[in-house]
């Protein structure tokens, strides 16, 4: 789960992290009071969107030469205007697709005196299975590029959980960003702060890009960007307070509701698959055949008949869908409850597109005699191979 | 002979009573008659579980209890999510060698304290977040089918649980048949990587060829590859096929498991199929011709 950067920047300053000042604004309205309770005379307001790339961003509504969705403005006046310009319009980033996302909130913050930009993220490292600071002097711009071009650039430094972050990791961060004076000793606060929100928090990633040292030589959070672990929210509503519901797709909120992993992709063929792997795989099939999937599906592996039901809505309520491949190999998922699933879906919500089903594993045999019974008019595919290709070959034929 | 389990391997479960724990320990018993050999509950020590069909089991309070009263050398693991790792962590604490956790959507910061634990340890962890490990005829632990199996020549390991049963299912079709499956799991933090399972097929006389089954999300395909490369120059080398689930997801999005996303540029299919390839592996790509593809390699 994402979160906007001022709600980022509000939970870090929870912990004590040097954040400027700043305040979230819903509608144009509210700038020039939002303003006055800052100390100005620069402010910063910078559109609230789950992606990156925001500064670059450019609004469709405006002409190619207007400013982008992070403005400076030297007076409250400006500051109103940007903010009128901004909130309602659609911002389109590298990180967006051209289609963007519309820009329903503003954070309006104290402006800075930047000596130099830094990187900083907190990570999982798989590697060492560890969270790990990863920094770099070469802050403020894409990190994939700098990973790319200059990776000697980066450093990576994993925390030993049994330990915390030690006086030992500390210098080594210090050094890798070059700290010196107060910068250093803020550093050998804020680091400590960071990681134990990571982990209090059970974030996924934190990102702070850049992280400043300021012309009077102290450090600042300038950016946040803080993603969490999902698998961990059960243990942390507030956080689930903070979810924005329109960042995300309807059809993934939907599937959410039900605990089912779906991602929206752009092709015609649905996919209703149990385990990410075979999803995954079967997307790919789809793909080798020369069609497109139009979503991934976990149905997941304790499913029952009402998840499979919703899963099965939600596919057909997706008008890109021009045909359906029920994909199951049974371990923890039994066929038949599978089939059952499939069959009340179709029964409720009927059957307008062509819908191929392969059923193998756990009792495939009722799960077979499930289908053919039915009466429904659906295709059986002996394995994958056949499933995909009679898929492809009904939605060509349709 | 095969890998990490055989027909001598005496396994406890965690997780027994449930729904999931009850039927699962109902088809391993029916395997060829698995050794289960109890269950664990902290507040039901003593009582007796039962399965559908009549078949009985103890439950102990502990694992170091049950460890003790049975000789088990395994665990397997289907406590929920919000327990799991602290079952782990029990499980290493009463020295069980083998320890197998099927529980998906385990917290990571719950993982990386289970695994500095257990990296101090004489536990090997399969999973979480796994199919579990089969050794046809022999054992089954976890929660993978037992009737498409085969005894046979081909080591399968794989992150995901239902390509394991497309590799299983192909080699048997094939008449190949498999020495064990193994299921490392979708988390982006486990307690078995590649590399480790790699080492046991090769050095397992009844395994063959192999069949290693990656997705997108971290490096340990393209680690694995590395590491092979540099054990075919000590002379260490068995034929490979493979596979890579998810060259058409996009970057960003978690496929699933948590560990499958493609993130920062990294981690993508491309990167870890041409590494596997470089490592000798023929990489199919299609998952419906695993079996095919190894046929072809075996054949030369």
């Amino acid at each position: 789960m994402n979160i906007h950067e001022y709600q980022a920047k509000a939970l870090l300053k929870s912990y004590g992290a040097p954040v400027a000042e700043g305040v979230a604004i819903f509608s144009a309205d509210e700038a020039e009071a939002a303003a006055k309770r800052l100390p100005g005379p620069l402010y910063v307001v910078k559109s609230q969107i789950h992606a990156g790339g925001r500064g670059k961003g450019k609004f469709k509504e405006l002409g190619p030469d207007a400013k982008g969705g992070v403005r400076l403005a030297f007076s409250i006046d400006e500051a109103k205007a940007h903010a009128r310009e901004m909130l309602g319009n659609t911002l389109v980033t590298k990180q967006t697709g051209p289609a963007g996302k519309q820009v329903n909130r503003l954070y309006i913050e104290d402006g800075a005196d930047i000596e130099r930009e830094l990187y900083l993220s907190l990570l999982v490292d798989r590697s060492v299975g560890q969270v790990a600071f990863v920094v770099s002097t070469e802050g403020g711009m894409d990190i994939e590029a700098v990973a790319h071009d200059t990776p000697e650039k980066i450093i990576t430094v994993a925390i030993d959980p049994m330990k915390g972050v030690t006086a030992d990791d500390l210098a080594k961060l210090t050094s890798a960003l070059e700290l010196k004076g107060d910068a250093a000793k803020d550093g050998e606060t804020l680091f400590p702060i960071l990681y134990k929100a990571f982990v209090e928090k059970d974030m996924a990633l934190l990102e702070i890009n850049p992280l400043i040292v300021m012309k009077d030589g102290r450090l600042r959070v300038l950016d946040a960007k803080v993603s969490f672990d999902n698998n961990a929210l059960f243990r942390h509503p507030e956080i689930v307070e903070l979810r924005d519901l329109s960042e995300e797709d309807e059809k993934e909120i939907e599937a959410s509701k039900h605990d089912l992993a779906y991602v929206a992709l752009d092709g015609n063929i649905g996919c209703m698959v149990n385990g990410a792997g075979l999803a995954m795989a079967t997307m790919d099939i789809i793909k080798l055949y020369g069609e497109e999937p139009a979503n991934f599906l976990d149905v997941g592996g304790g499913a029952s008949k009402e998840k499979v039901t919703a899963a099965f809505k939600i596919i057909t309520a997706d008008p890109a869908v021009k045909g359906i491949l029920v994909n199951i190999f049974g371990g923890i998922m039994k066929c038949d409850v599978i089939a059952e699933g499939v069959v009340a879906a179709v029964k409720e919500v009927g059957l307008k597109v062509p819908l191929v089903v392969r059923l193998e594993g756990t009792n495939v045999a009722l799960g077979k005699k499930i289908i053919n019974e039915s009466g429904l008019d659906v295709i059986a595919a002996d394995d994958l191979d056949d499933a995909a290709q009679k898929i492809v070959k009904a939605i060509k034929g349709s | 002979m095969s890998i990490l389990i055989d027909k001598n391997t005496r396994v406890l479960v965690q997780g027994l009573t449930g729904k999931t724990g009850t039927f699962h320990t109902e088809q391993a018993l029916a395997y060829h008659g698995t050794k289960m050999v109890g269950g664990i509950h902290p507040k039901k020590g003593g009582s007796t579980w039962e399965g559908s069909n009549g078949e009985k089991l103890p439950i102990f309070a502990s694992v170091a209890e049950g460890k003790a009263e049975t000789g088990a050398n395994a665990s397997v693991i289907y406590v929920p999510p919000a327990g799991a790792a602290e079952a782990i962590i029990e499980a290493i604490e009463a020295e069980i060698e083998l320890i197998v956790c099927i529980t998906e959507g385990i917290p990571v910061a719950d993982m990386i304290r289970a695994k500095a634990i257990l990296d101090k340890s004489k536990s090997r962890l399969i999973g979480p977040n796994c199919p579990g490990v089969m050794t046809p005829d022999e054992c089954k632990i976890g929660i993978m089918p037992g009737n498409i199996f085969k005894k046979g020549s081909v080591g399968i390991l794989s992150r995901s649980g239902t390509l394991t049963y497309e590799a299983v299912f192909q080699t048997t079709n094939e008449g190949l048949g498999q020495s064990s499956a193994v299921g490392i799991g979708g988390d982006p933090v486990k307690g078995t990587e590649f590399i480790d399972i790699l080492d046991l097929y090769l050095d397992d006389p009844e395994t063959e060829s192999i069949i290693m089954i990656g997705e997108i999300g971290g490096s340990a395909e393209e680690d694995a590859a590395e590491w092979l490369i540099e054990q075919a120059k000590k002379g260490r080398k068995k034929p490979m096929a493979g596979f890579i689930a998810g060259r058409t997801a996009p970057e960003g999005r978690t496929m699933g498991h948590a560990g499958a996303v493609i993130s920062g540029g990294k981690g993508g299919a491309e990167d870890k199929i041409t590494a596997m390839e470089a490592a000798g592996i023929r990489v199919s790509p299609s998952p419906a011709r695993l079996g095919k593809t190894l046929v072809e390699v075996l054949r030369g």
